[in-house]
C-alpha cells in the first residue's frame, strides 16, 4: 500500500514538473517578449526596459525557469504586476470564495446524483428510471452559465430570495456565514446541476454493469434478497467508475468557476485568472494555473488511494 | 471464452436495422439533422439580414415578424441563431477533427508498439489531463488573441488525449485477439494490421466518442464566446448572444431563452445520437437478471 | 416423493422457446446428471429451479421441491430456499466471487443471513466449511481476497458457499469446464465426498459424458430444450438405445481413421526445436529490488517429421501455448534455436520469415475470435496469400479460396458470407481453410476442438486426419484433452511447468505414463469407457 502511494506520488510530482515546463514555455517563451505582452504594443522603451530588468528577462530562459520553479517550491509565486502584491496572498484571498464554491457544488452534485443513479439502476427499465434518465440527459446538455442566468432571473430578479451576484465576504458569526452561503448558493447550484446529471448517469450505468456480473448471481444464490445484494455487493464495485468521474469533476468544477464567477461577479480564483489574462499579468496566470494543476494532481492521487481502499486487487499488485 | 470485456466488434449488417429501432438514435439523428440543416440554410437564406442594424426595432418581444424577437441592436434573433449554428458546428467539428486526426494515430501507434512509446504517450496524456481544460483554453485564446480559430485549437488540443486514450484502449483489446494473431501469422506487419483490422474494428468506438466530444465542443465554444474569447462580433455566436442578454435579463428575458435553448437542443441531440450509436454498436448483450 | 420434481416445464424468452415439456425427478441422496450440447437448455433448467431466470423468461409447468411449488412461490420464500435448502455452483470460478470482499465474508454471509448467527459464529462455521473444501485456515485465512486464489481454489470457495448450510439439493452447472483435467478431477472428488457425507442430492450439469458417467446415478439427456432420454446412467450409456445418446457417446470416443504412423528419423526433420527457453519479466516489487522473471518455457527440445502429427499435452499454464507462439514466430525465445525446414527462426526479421510463414500456418481455439467480423470469408481465407511472392489476381485468388473451402467440406459460394453466418464447427472449417490455402507443410493447432460440442469435434478431427492423408500435412496439436491426443497423434509430448517431461509414441505415453506429471494427467482425464466399466463393476458387486 505504501509503495503504491509513493509511486503515485512520484508520478504526480513528475506530472507537476512537466506541467510547469508547459506553462512556462507557453506563457513566457512562445509568444516572444513577455514584457511587451504585459505592457502592450504602445509601451515606451524605458518602461519596457525597466520591466525586463524587474522580471529578470535579460537572464537566460533556463535560469528564469529554474528561479520560478524553486521560488514556487519555497512558496514564493512572485509579485503581481497589476495588483503589486504577492501572488500567493492574492490567491489565498480568492480561494476563500472559490474553494467553498467548488466544494459546495461537489457536495450538492454528489448528494443528488448518487442516490438518483442507484435508484434508477434498481428500477431499471421502469417509468421512474426512464424519467430520471431523461432529466439527466437534458441536464447534461445545459450550459452551466445559461442555467445560472435562468436561476438569477427566477430567484433573484423574480422571487428576490437570493442575491443576483457579488460577494461581501464571510463576515463574522453565524449570520456572516449565512450571508456567504447565500451568495454562493445560486453559483453552486448552477455548477452542480449539469455535473450531477453526468454523475447520475455514470452511477446508474456502473450499477447496471455490476448487477450483471456473475458474483451478483452467486450472492442471489445464497438467498439474499435483491435489495440486499444491490447494497452489499453492487455498490462497492460500482464505486470504482464513479470515483473516476468524481475526480474529473472536481477539476472541471475548479475550472468551471471561471465562467460562473463571471456570471455572478464573484471575486474568486476564476475571476482573478480571467482578469490577469486580460491584463496580461503573466506571473499571476502562471501561479494560479500551477496551483490548479497541483490541486488536480492531488485529487487524482486521492482518487487513486480511494481505488485501492475500495478494490483489494490494486492494493497488492503494482 | 475470451478474457477481454472491453468490446467485441459487430458486423455492419445488423447495425442499420438495429439503429432504426433505437429511439435515442432516431431522435438524436433528427435533432442533429435539423440543426445542421439550419446552419446550411443560413448560408443562402435567413429571415432577416443581420448585418443591418435597426435600433428602432430593438428588444422586441415575440411576434409573427420576429418569432424569437429582436436583440438590443434590433437584429432578428432567429436569424442570429441560424448563423450562430454555423459557428458552433464548425468549431466543434474541426476540434473533433484535430482530436481524431492526431489522437487516433497516436493511440493506435502506442498500442501497436507498446513499451516505452506507449508509456511516453500515456504520461503526456496525464499531463494534458492535469490542466483544467477550460482554463487552458482561456489561456491560449488570451495569449494568441481571441477568435474562432484559436478557440478551435484550444478545444482541439484537449480532444487529442481523449481520442488517443479511446483508440489505444480499443486497439489494446484487439491485439491479443486470435484474428490479429492469424494476420501476423500471415506475415502482415503492424501498420498493415492496424489499417486492415484494428482501425475498422475500433471505428464504432471512435464514432461514439466523436459525438460526445462534438457535444462537449459545442458547450466549450459557447463558454469561450460567452467570455468574449470565441468568434468575434459581428459574427454571431450563441455564447456571445447569451453574454449580451445577461445584463438585459430583467427587461427582456427572451434574449437569453432562445440562444440557450439552441445550445441545449443541439447538445441533447448529439448526446442522444451518441447514446443511440453506443447501444446499436456495442454488442455486449446486457444480461438481465 | 422425490426431493425435486420437474413436470412439463416449458420456458421461453420472448418468442424463442428454450425448454419444452421437461420432466426430471431427483430422489434424496441421488446424483442426477443433466447432459446436452450447447444451447440444449441445461443451464436454464437449473436457473428455473433456483428461480433466477432472466426477466424476459416465461416458464410454465411445475417444479416441486420438498412440497413447495417453486414457480408460484413468492420471492421471500425463494430467498429462504436459496442457499439454505438449494445451493448452486457455477461454471466460471474467476468471476463468481465478489472481488472486493474477503472469502470469509462471502462464505459467512449466507450463514448469517439464514441462521441469524452472530459474526463470530458464522465465521467459525465458514472456517470449518473452507477447511472441508480443502482450504485450511493456516494457508488460506478468511481474510484472503478472491484475486489471491487460483481458479481451482476459487471454485472451492464457491462450493463452500453453496454447501455451507448442508443444502438438500446442490446444483452444479458445468463446475469444472473452466478448469484443467487435474483440477477437474480434484473438484469432482470434492463434490462427490461432500454429497456423500452430507447426504445431499446433486444435479450435475455437464456437456461431458465421461464426467457424468463417473459421477451420476441417473442421467437425463437434453437436446434443443427437450428430454431425449432419461434413465440409469450405466444402462443408458452402455445400451445407447436412443439414437441421440448413441450419437453423443460415439462422438465422445471417436477416433478418426488415419494413415499408418510414420517411422521415426525419416530423413530431415521439418521442425527442430533445441533448448528453447522463454522468460517473462515480473513486475518489479519495488524500485530498488532486482527485476525477477518467470520461466514459461524451459529448455525444450524436440523434432517433428514431415507428415507427422505430434500432440503437445499439459495442464493449463504449463507453457504449451507460449511454445506454440515461438514456433509460429509470433514471439521470440529467450534462448535456444527453432529451425523450420533447416532455417533458424528466432533471429530473422519479418521479411525473411515469409517463406517460413507460407509453409507453417495456424488454427486457433476460439471459432468466434479467430476472424475479423468485418471481413467476408473470401478475404479471411485469402489473408495468408499475402505471403506469396507473386500476389494472385482476383480471379486466381477466388479460385484458390474456392478450392480451400471445398477441401474442408464447405461450398465455394460460402466465400461471400460473413463469419457470423456460420456455426462454430463451420467456422473452425473456415479457419482450417485459411491455414491450408498456402499449401503449408505444418499446421500448429492450438486447442482447435476445445470450444466445440462433441459431435462437431468428431467431424473436425476427421477433417484434420483427412487433410493429413491427402495433403501430407504435419500437425503440432496442442490440447489439454487426452482423448483428442489419443485420437489424432502419432507422437505425444507431455509438458509440465515449462518442460517436456515425457515424449514418445502416443499409445506408449498415454497407456503407460512413466513420469509423475504424465501419470497425474492420464489418471485425471475423464474416460467414458473406463467410467462405465467402473460403474458396472460397482453395480454387480453391490
Amino acid at each position: 500500500m505504501t509503495a503504491f502511494v509513493l509511486k503515485r506520488l512520484a508520478v504526480g510530482l513528475l506530472t507537476l514538473l512537466a506541467a510547469s515546463l508547459v506553462v512556462f514555455f507557453v506563457l513566457e517563451v512562445l509568444p516572444g517578449d513577455p514584457a511587451r505582452i504585459m505592457l502592450g504594443m504602445n509601451a515606451s522603451p524605458e518602461a519596457l526596459h525597466a520591466l525586463r530588468t524587474e522580471m529578470g528577462l535579460d537572464r537566460p530562459v533556463a535560469l528564469r525557469y529554474l528561479d520560478w520553479l524553486f521560488g514556487m517550491a519555497r512558496g514564493d509565486f512572485g509579485r503581481s504586476y497589476t495588483y503589486s502584491s504577492p501572488v500567493l496572498a492574492l490567491v489565498a484571498e480568492r480561494l476563500a470564495v472559490s474553494l467553498p464554491l467548488a466544494l459546495m457544488a461537489l457536495a450538492l452534485s454528489t448528494a443528488i446524483a448518487i442516490p438518483v443513479g442507484i435508484y434508477a439502476a434498481a428500477r431499471h427499465g421502469r417509468p421512474s428510471d426512464t424519467l430520471a434518465m431523461g432529466l439527466a440527459q437534458v441536464g447534461v446538455a445545459i450550459p452551466n452559465f445559461w442555467f445560472a442566468m435562468l436561476l438569477v432571473y427566477v430567484f433573484a430578479v423574480g422571487l428576490r430570495l437570493l442575491p443576483a451576484g457579488g460577494f461581501s465576504g464571510w463576515g463574522v458569526g453565524l449570520d456572516g456565514l449565512w450571508q456567504g452561503v447565500k451568495a454562493l448558493l445560486l453559483p453552486a447550484v448552477s455548477l452542480a446541476l449539469p455535473q450531477a446529471a453526468i454523475l447520475a448517469r455514470v452511477t446508474r450505468s456502473a450499477m447496471l454493469e455490476v448487477l450483471g456480473e456473475d458474483y451478483i448471481r452467486t450472492a442471489r444464490a445464497k438467498g439474499l434478497p435483491r435489495r440486499k445484494v444491490l447494497w452489499r455487493h453492487g455498490l462497492r464495485n460500482a464505486m470504482i467508475p464513479v470515483l473516476t468521474i468524481l475526480g474529473l469533476q472536481f477539476a472541471f468544477l475548479l475550472a468551471g468557476t471561471i465562467i460562473i464567477e463571471n456570471v455572478f461577479y464573484l471575486p474568486g480564483l476564476g475571476r482573478l485568472v480571467f482578469q490577469a489574462i486580460s491584463q496580461r499579468d503573466l506571473i499571476v496566470v502562471e501561479g494560479v494555473v500551477m496551483l490548479l494543476v497541483a490541486a488536480i494532481v492531488l485529487i487524482n492521487l486521492l482518487v487513486d488511494i480511494c481505488y485501492a481502499v475500495v478494490d483489494p486487487r490494486l492494493r497488492s499488485s503494482r | 471464452m475470451s478474457l477481454d470485456s472491453t468490446f467485441t466488434p459487430v458486423p455492419e449488417r445488423h447495425v442499420l436495422a438495429k439503429a432504426l429501432a433505437n429511439r435515442s438514435f432516431l431522435v438524436g439523428l433528427v435533432i442533429t439533422g435539423l440543426v445542421a440543416a439550419m446552419a446550411l440554410v443560413s448560408f443562402f437564406w435567413t429571415p432577416y439580414d443581420i448585418t443591418r442594424l435597426a435600433v428602432a426595432e430593438r428588444m422586441q418581444g415575440l411576434s409573427l415578424a420576429h418569432p424569437f424577437g429582436t436583440d438590443h441592436m434590433g437584429r432578428d434573433i432567429l436569424s442570429m441563431i441560424m448563423i450562430g449554428a454555423r459557428n458552433s458546428i464548425a468549431v466543434a467539428i474541426v476540434a473533433v477533427g484535430i482530436g481524431m486526426g492526431l489522437g487516433v494515430p497516436l493511440g493506435a501507434l502506442a498500442a501497436a508498439r507498446g513499451g516505452w512509446a506507449d508509456e511516453a504517450l500515456m504520461r503526456v496524456n496525464d499531463v494534458v489531463f492535469a490542466f483544467p481544460a477550460l482554463l487552458t483554453a482561456v489561456m491560449i485564446t488570451a495569449i494568441f488573441g481571441p477568435g474562432a480559430v484559436n478557440a478551435i485549437i484550444a478545444i482541439g488540443i484537449f480532444n487529442v488525449p481523449v481520442f488517443a486514450r479511446v483508440a489505444r484502449a480499443g486497439a489494446l483489446s484487439l491485439w491479443p485477439r486470435e484474428f490479429v494473431l492469424a494476420a501476423r501469422a500471415a506475415g502482415k506487419g503492424a501498420v498493415l494490421i492496424t489499417v486492415e483490422h484494428i482501425l475498422p474494428n475500433i471505428a464504432s468506438l471512435l464514432l461514439v466518442q466523436g459525438t460526445i466530444q462534438f457535444a462537449l465542443g459545442i458547450l466549450a465554444e459557447a463558454g469561450l464566446s460567452y467570455l468574449g474569447l470565441g468568434a468575434q462580433p459581428p459574427m454571431p455566436s450563441w455564447g456571445r448572444m447569451l453574454f449580451d442578454a445577461q445584463t438585459r435579463m430583467a427587461v427582456a428575458p427572451h434574449l437569453a431563452l432562445f440562444p440557450g435553448l439552441a445550445i441545449v437542443i443541439t447538445v441533447l441531440g448529439l448526446n442522444l445520437l451518441g447514446d443511440g450509436l453506443r447501444d446499436v454498436l456495442d454488442p455486449r448483450i446486457r444480461r438481465e437478471r | 416423493m422425490s426431493l425435486l420434481e420437474i413436470e412439463k416445464l416449458s420456458l421461453s424468452i420472448g418468442r424463442t422457446p428454450i425448454l419444452q415439456d421437461i420432466d426430471l425427478a431427483i430422489e434424496e441422496g441421488q446424483v442426477m446428471g443433466l447432459v446436452g450440447e450447447s444451447g440444449s437448455g441445461k443451464s436454464m433448467t437449473a436457473l428455473a429451479v433456483m428461480k433466477l431466470l432472466p426477466h424476459a423468461a416465461r416458464a410454465s409447468g411445475r417444479i416441486r421441491f420438498g412440497g413447495i411449488d417453486i414457480l408460484s412461490a413468492p420471492e421471500a420464500a425463494m430467498c429462504r430456499l436459496r442457499g439454505d435448502d438449494i445451493g448452486m455452483v457455477f461454471q466460471e470460478p474467476m468471476t463468481a466471487l465478489n472481488p472486493v470482499k474477503t472469502i470469509g465474508e462471502q462464505v459467512a454471509e449466507g450463514i448469517r443471513w439464514h441462521t441469524g448467527a452472530n459474526r463470530a459464529d458464522a465465521e467459525a462455521r465458514a472456517r470449518a466449511m473452507l477447511e472441508r473444501v480443502g482450504l485450511p485456515e493456516r494457508q488460506f485465512p478468511l481474510s484472503r481476497y478472491p484475486h489471491q486464489l487460483s481458479g481451482g481454489q476459487r471454485q472451492r470457495v464457491v462450493i463452500a458457499i453453496a454447501c455451507a448450510l448442508k443444502p438438500k439439493l446442490l446444483i452444479a452447472d458445468e463446475p469444472t469446464t473452466a478448469l484443467d483435467v487435474v483440477l477437474q478431477a480434484q473438484i469432482l472428488d470434492l463434490l462427490r465426498s461432500l454429497v456423500e457425507e452430507d447426504r445431499m442430492s446433486l444435479l450435475l450439469i455437464s456437456h461431458d459424458l465421461a464426467v457424468v458417467a463417473e459421477m451420476a446415478d441417473r442421467i437425463t439427456v437434453l437436446r434443443h430444450g427437450r428430454v431425449m432420454e432419461a434413465g440409469e446412467t450405466a444402462a443408458a450409456l452402455t445400451q445407447r438405445r436412443h439414437p441421440y445418446t448413441r450419437q453423443l457417446a460415439e462422438a465422445s470416443t471417436h477416433v478418426p481413421a488415419r494413415a499408418a504412423a510414420l517411422r521415426e528419423s525419416d530423413g530431415e526433420a521439418l521442425l527442430q526445436v533445441e533448448g528453447v527457453t522463454r522468460d517473462y519479466p515480473l513486475p518489479r516489487r519495488s524500485l530498488l529490488s532486482r527485476r525477477q522473471s518467470i520461466r514459461a518455457v524451459d529448455n525444450v527440445t524436440f523434432a517433428l517429421q514431415p507428415g507427422q502429427t505430434v500432440a503437445l499435452v499439459g495442464r493449463s499454464g504449463c507453457g504449451k501455448s507460449t511454445l506454440a507462439r515461438m514456433i509460429l514466430a509470433l514471439d521470440r525465445p529467450t534462448g535456444g534455436t527453432i529451425r523450420f525446414q533447416g532455417m533458424t527462426l528466432q533471429d530473422k526479421g519479418e521479411e525473411a520469415l515469409r517463406p517460413v510463414r507460407r509453409h507453417m500456418q495456424v488454427v486457433f481455439q476460439d471459432p468466434y475470435g479467430s476472424f475479423d467480423p468485418r471481413h467476408r470469408v473470401e478475404r479471411l481465407v485469402a489473408e495468408p496469400l499475402h505471403l506469396l511472392d507473386e500476389r494472385p489476381d482476383r480471379r486466381r485468388r477466388r479460385a484458390l479460396v474456392a478450392e480451400a473451402l471445398e477441401q474442408v467440406g464447405l461450398a465455394a459460394a460460402d466465400m461471400e458470407k460473413y463469419p457470423h453466418e456460420f456455426s462454430g464447427g463451420q467456422r473452425q472449417r473456415i479457419s482450417i481453410a485459411r491455414a491450408i490455402i498456402t499449401r503449408p507443410k505444418l499446421i500448429v493447432a492450438d486447442e482447435p476442438v476445445s470450444a466445440l460440442d462433441v459431435s462437431i469435434r468428431a467431424q473436425i478431427l476427421d477433417l484434420f486426419a483427412d487433410l493429413n492423408r491427402r495433403l501430407g500435412l504435419a500437425y503440432l496439436f496442442i490440447t489439454h484433452d487426452l482423448t483428442v491426443a489419443r485420437a489424432v497423434a502419432d507422437h505425444v509430448m507431455v509438458m509440465h511447468e515449462g518442460r517436456i517431461v515425457e515424449a514418445g509414441p502416443a499409445r506408449a505415453v498415454l497407456d503407460q505414463p512413466r513420469t509423475q506429471p504424465a501419470r497425474a494427467l492420464v489418471a485425471a482425464a475423464p474416460d467414458l469407457e473406463r467410467a462405465l466399466q467402473r460403474r458396472l463393476a460397482r453395480a454387480s458387486a453391490g
